[in-house]
């Protein structure tokens, strides 16, 4: 059963990374990329590795796949423009291509794990637990220094992308509520008294 | 574990102080608190060096053998901390003449440095990534910080780009590394290599994660974005990064390659003979026919890594004593020629290039002869510092028996002298029409001549230096 999930995740998986590159409207990538990272989350499934299914569900799916919408559509990007470079470098293409694929195929090759690098392992994985209750265990308590690092790096992302990017213009209007609500009627509404067919 | 949190005193300090500010400041109006931001940041980078300086001390790893509170980490974290004070304090007037001066700033140099003691105590492969990723993430901000200047903002791509590709090595390093021997930790590994035959994909991720640090150190073959990369940036944010990480990343170099791959020295001592003399070759000839310092010194910079890569190439207690102290009186003499390069103003406007300084001497000859001062003792000449340190390197490897390397290091520096002792002709001999007219500020000038006086008493007892380098490199290597 198992088998046949496997190959009907494999099929969308190539066929749907083809669409990626030969759609011609953009966003119709984005989204063939998202069927994409589906078919793979399937994958993790199927081997049991079902918190990284759902972290690609979330980040890749969720995060980065809608960022690239944004971007296809809010960045006037022409994109005819940039197919007309193919054949320029399709030979370099071609080559990193052919790098990828022979490093693949060195996958087949029958590597093993020397016997002695189980024995290093500090957090051995605990089949009785599922993935996630396992991973909760650790990265809260054992690795919290990492994780709290991460977290850091992540803050830093924040701060310099609003300090590369956040312009305060003082020619923008603003709405002060505070400043509505104490406003003056004395101060803000001026009283007169205009004689018929004077004007101010 | 919470009796592990003692060893972390000084890091938790600085990163609680970071969020406060960031979020104290947020709210702040005031104009006072605002333009001493930077003096207030500074002021608590030299609590968090004290508070390093009292630190737990232990010989073996901690927090789950991530991290290590050692002497060798305890020195290179205070040099880090009180550097970076004192080029917040530089940076100063810099930021508040270019109104640059926004308290993200000192914010984003904290924080640099706080990933630099996260790399100097890292004793385990993924604290390191950490580390390099939090130091080099704040530094990759502060490289693009004039964000309307379109140089300051190439540099930072540029920097991003490379450095995120010097990443993926280092990652990929490290999981070849884990692959070979089942563990990220170093002393593990250690282990690993010294009690087990050595595979080929371990030395493979060896050679990758040498060549990223090597990136963030700025050796030769990975050193192209040096010139760019410090030229476009606000020069604040070029003396800090010409500084302070070269010496958390030597710091981790040293760790790496004594804690973790100690036991296959003779595999990594060729890379390291590569790495020293292509650095110091390019770092002599690159910069001839350079005309603004600040490129120049990017250059310089690349060299002297070049003579500091020396010392690790020896594998020897002599080589590792003599690595730290050319990085420490290196940072010392850097920290000088910032100082004055932050005040080359040229009608209000910062200048760069060398031959403004014509006749700089017949104006402030005390500074000018501080300045050349130190320019002397970066050529190596003797018997300022800068000679001593070379010698220390020199010697070291002379006794490993890698004599060519020394001859390389020998013939380079002569011809290295040439573009140091140019400014000098220019500051005193030189022609010219147009000149520098700014006023250094007090406080510069004290840094220029601490600075120069350090590297004339560092002839005789360098600073007093050695005893504690040798406890550095001890402790690393036992």
């Amino acid at each position: 059963m198992a088998l046949y999930f496997f190959y009907f995740f494999a099929s969308t998986a190539i066929l749907s990374s083809f669409f990626v590159i030969f759609a011609n409207n953009p966003v119709h990538s984005v989204l063939w990329l998202i069927v994409t990272f589906f078919s793979v989350a399937g994958f993790f499934i199927l081997v049991g590795a079902e918190f990284l299914a759902l972290l690609l569900m979330i980040v890749y799916v969720g995060a980065l796949a809608v960022l690239f919408l944004f971007v296809v559509m809010m960045l006037n990007i022409n994109f005819a423009g940039l197919r007309s470079g193919v054949a320029q470098y399709l030979p370099f293409g071609i080559l990193i291509g052919l790098v990828i694929f022979i490093e693949l195929i060195l996958a087949f090759v029958p590597w093993d794990f020397k016997e002695q690098s189980f024995n290093n392992l500090s957090s051995p994985i605990n089949l009785s637990e599922t993935n996630t209750v396992a991973l909760g265990k650790v990265v809260y308590t054992d690795y919290f220094l990492l994780f709290q690092c991460a977290g850091i790096i992540l803050l830093i992302a924040m701060i310099g992308s609003i300090v590369l990017t956040l312009r305060s213009r003082p020619d923008v209007k603003r709405q002060n509520i505070t400043e509505q609500i104490f406003r003056d009627p004395n101060s803000s509404i001026e009283v007169k008294d205009i004689n018929p067919g004077e004007g101010i | 574990m919470s009796e592990n949190l003692k060893y972390l005193t000084p890091e938790l300090f600085l990163v609680i102080f970071n969020l406060s500010f960031l979020c104290v400041m947020l709210f702040v109006k005031s104009s006072s608190i605002l333009l001493n931001c930077n003096k207030i940041a500074a002021l608590a980078l030299i609590i968090t060096a004290v508070l390093v300086y009292f630190n737990h001390v232990d010989a073996n790893p901690i927090i789950n053998g991530f991290y290590t509170s050692n002497e060798f980490t305890a020195f290179f974290k205070m040099l880090i901390l009180f550097l970076s004070s004192v080029i917040l304090y530089l940076s100063d007037a810099y930021l508040k003449k270019n109104d640059l001066l926004k308290y993200e700033f000192p914010i984003l140099i904290n924080f640099s440095v706080f990933g630099m003691l996260v790399v100097i105590s890292s004793n385990d492969l993924m604290t390191l990534y950490l580390g390099i990723e939090i130091q080099s993430l704040s530094l990759y901000i502060i490289a693009a910080y004039r964000r309307d200047n379109l140089k300051s903002t190439e540099a930072g791509l540029k920097y991003f780009i490379l450095g995120a590709l010097s990443s993926g090595l280092l990652l990929y390093g490290i999981s070849l590394v884990y692959g070979a021997t089942g563990s990220t930790q170093f002393h593990t590994i250690y282990s690993a290599i010294m009690y087990t035959d050595r595979t080929l994909g371990m030395q493979i991720g060896m050679v990758f994660l040498l060549s990223a640090i090597a990136f963030k150190f700025a050796a030769f073959p990975f050193h192209m974005w040096t010139p760019d990369v410090y030229d476009g940036s606000p020069t604040p944010v070029t003396a800090f990064m010409a500084i302070v990480p070269k010496l958390a990343i030597g710091a981790i170099l040293a760790k790496v390659l004594f804690d973790v791959f100690g036991g296959i020295s003779d595999k990594w001592q060729l890379v390291l003979v590569f790495l020293s003399g292509g650095s110091m070759i390019i770092g002599s000839f690159g910069a001839i026919a350079q005309s603004n310092i600040k490129r120049i010194l990017g250059y310089s910079s690349i060299g002297h890594v070049g003579f500091a890569l020396m010392g690790l190439a020896a594998v020897s207690p002599e080589g590792l004593s003599g690595f730290i102290i050319y990085l420490f009186l290196y940072s010392i003499m850097m920290l000088g020629i910032f100082a004055f390069i932050l005040n080359m103003e040229k009608d209000g406007v910062l200048v760069t290039d060398i031959y403004l300084l014509a006749k700089y001497s017949e104006t402030n000859p005390a500074t000018s002869f501080a300045f050349s001062l130190i320019l002397f003792s970066l050529a190596g000449i003797p018997p300022l510092a800068g000679f001593i340190c070379k010698l220390y390197v020199m010697m070291a490897i002379i006794n490993s028996g890698l004599v060519y390397l020394a001859l390389v290091g020998a013939i380079v520096s002569v011809i290295g002298a040439f573009y140091y002792l140019r400014i000098v002709y220019i500051v005193y001999f030189s022609e010219s029409n147009d000149k520098l007219d700014a006023n250094i500020p007090a406080g510069h000038l004290l840094v220029l001549f601490l600075s120069s006086t350090a590297i004339v008493v560092g002839t005789y007892n360098l600073l007093g230096i050695e005893p504690l380098t040798r406890a550095a490199a001890e402790s690393l290597l036992y």
